[in-house]
């Protein structure tokens, strides 16, 4: 266990995130987990770990960070103005960071929440079976709460191969955050709770991510969408994704900290490969909704996931062996870091 | 209770296999039967089962189980679940202090239904409660099964912390604060049983399906569980239901 980052700021919301802490919604235990899993998923998998490896989520307004110890990093999602020493640090790509770098955080160029993976994952213990932080619940992560000052995180031993630095994630894959976006949507499971017209608003009109958006859910304003009789139905589960709208007509993205159960009809349900563009939009950020066919969300789903697939098999390993090199060129000195693939 | 379930796509990824339209034992007992049929076939990439009052949410990995296969498979199985032999529920015994500091609301709940502190604790204490579903926070169960003469709305103005362990009543419902948290239930009592912890295996004491029971207790019997529920040596007292005593 070796200690890797200090906390010196917190930023704005700076959580420890895994996939989720599955198996336990019967008991009425929200999963938690990164709100961009795809982007955490890539974050993992350029420093060598397991996709589901613990890592940092930052929202906004990132942290500062001082390395402690040499160490292979990854930055993903949002585009929040991320610098090592000052000069840029680039995201979907592996980077080797040495004691004393300092990683911070200007301003929020484009999505919402970022992700940095460190090799061998961040090692907190599990509890039920997860290391996401559940805020609410005070648990996971660091005593089940957000980083603060003087914080330092330790990486574990989950590492299962070594990539060389500069490895970047294919072209095709990298996304883009848009401020505003369509979310394909798979009607149901309680579209029959709603009137012809109020399907209509729901589709063709434009809403706008309100302040009230957290890693719980994401209120949305804009014309309301109207319910056949009573917005109350007898509570059910909550997937991932589900659009639930309650009396006052507005819907609510439920994300990854949703309660397991809740009595409002839930009109739509967000497609897997879309949940990355709600969880990366901000207040402000504008929302239409498209409809889609399940069939058509899974073949979405099973190209990203091949061309994630092939993108993986296709990456070089380091072989571990690597040099600092100090080269003199017309009185000019260079550092230079040569890394031995195969 | 519907003659065949409805199967409601929930996104991509879950899936909703509906009973009923109706809080009923029939159509939670069905549920039991389903849940129970399905975690024995150990399909793989079903994740979760979540149970509720008239439903079950079935969350799956579509990258390893097809969901019209799933369905399919759902379909077949539902088919002769009213011929599936359950397991009698087994009913938790949950010791309460009625009172006192622990019940500030006794006598509010008193004077709201015209009964006498004991008359409430009689009836509290007097029957089976059907763990319908958990939800809401991590290990809050939904009760069915009080008696009506208990029924007394919430409070006015919610208090803005209620200890763990606290049972109130809230109208028709009866409940037990599983963590620390805000409410507006009227408070009649509370058990020095942790009803969660998310570091013991299970984490939740209760159950889905499964049913409750109050057992009156003094003050000194509370310290006396407490301080054995925190060295971890209490054993929470389980029976098989039987029919006497259950709520319908």
């Amino acid at each position: 266990m070796t200690k890797i980052l200090e906390v010196i700021t917190p930023g704005l919301l700076t959580t420890i995130q895994d996939r989720g802490r599955h198996g336990y919604q019967a008991f009425g235990m929200p999963v938690a987990g990164a709100v961009d899993e795809f982007a955490l998923r890539v974050a993992n998998i350029l420093v060598g770990n397991p996709e589901g490896a613990a890592a940092l989520e930052m929202t906004l307004l990132g942290p500062k960070l001082k390395v402690l110890a040499p160490v292979k990093v990854a930055l993903t999602g949002a585009d929040l103005g991320a610098r090592i020493n000052g000069a840029e640090f680039p995201r979907w790509e592996t980077v080797a960071v040495n004691p004393g770098d300092e990683i911070s955080f200007t301003a929020a160029r484009e999505g919402c929440r970022a992700y940095l993976a460190v090799a061998g994952g961040i090692d907190v213990p599990e509890v039920m079976g997860s290391r996401a932080t559940y805020l609410r619940g005070k648990i996971g992560g660091i005593d089940g709460r957000a980083l603060k000052a003087g914080d330092v995180l330790s990486a574990g031993s989950l590492q299962e191969r070594n990539l060389p630095t500069g490895t970047r994630l294919a072209e095709g894959l990298i996304p883009k955050y848009s401020s505003a976006i369509t979310l394909r949507v798979i009607p149901g499971p309680q579209d029959d709770h709603f009137t012809e017209a109020g399907l209509e608003t729901f589709f063709q009109s434009e809403y706008t991510v309100t302040t009230e958006a957290d890693r719980m859910g994401y209120r949305l304003q804009g014309p309301t969408i109207e319910h056949k009789e009573g917005a109350d139905i007898i509570s059910d589960g909550i997937p991932l994704g589900a659009v639930q709208v309650p009396g006052h007509g507005l819907p609510i993205v439920m994300l990854a900290d949703r309660q397991t159960t809740g009595g409002y009809p839930k009109i739509a349900t967000v497609c897997s490969v879309d949940l990355s563009l709600i969880g990366q939009a901000k207040p402000g950020d504008t929302v239409r909704f498209a409809t889609i066919g399940r069939e058509e969300a899974l073949q979405l789903l099973q190209d990203r996931e091949t061309a994630l697939k092939k993108w993986k098999d296709s990456l070089p390993r380091a072989t571990g062996r690597s040099w600092n090199f100090q080269i003199s060129i017309a009185g000019q000195r260079f550092s230079t870091y040569v890394e031995e693939i195969r | 209770m519907y003659d065949q379930p409805r199967l409601l796509p929930a996104g991509d990824s879950a899936l909703v296999v509906e009973f009923g339209n109706e809080i009923a034992p029939e159509v939670n007992a069905r549920i039991r039967s389903f849940t129970q049929i399905l975690e024995e076939q150990a399909l793989a990439g079903i994740v979760e089962l979540v149970p509720t009052y008239r439903s079950v949410l079935v969350h799956y990995d579509p990258l390893q189980i097809d969901p019209r296969e799933l369905e399919e498979k759902i379909k077949e199985l539902t088919g002769s679940l009213a011929d599936i032999e359950l397991a009698a529920p087994e009913v938790t015994m949950v010791p309460v202090c009625y009172g006192g500091e622990f019940g500030p609301d006794l006598d509010h709940v008193c004077q709201h239904t015209g009964l006498s502190a004991e008359e409430v604790i009689q009836l509290h204490t007097g029957t089976n409660y059907l763990i319908y579903m958990l939800g809401f926070t991590p290990g809050f169960s939904y009760l069915g099964g009080m008696d009506e003469r208990l029924a007394t709305p919430r409070l006015k103005t919610p208090r803005t912390h209620i200890p763990a362990g606290s049972v109130g009543i809230a109208g028709k419902q009866t409940g037990i604060y599983p963590i620390d948290s805000p409410g507006g239930w009227q408070l009649i009592g509370r058990t020095p049983l942790k009803l969660y912890d998310p570091y013991r295996e299970p984490p939740v004491l209760l159950k889905a399906g499964n049913y409750v029971r109050f057992v009156p207790i003094t003050k000194a019997e509370y310290e006396e569980i407490a301080a054995s529920v925190a060295a971890g040596t209490y054993e929470v007292q389980q029976e098989p239901l039987t029919e006497e005593g259950t709520a319908q």
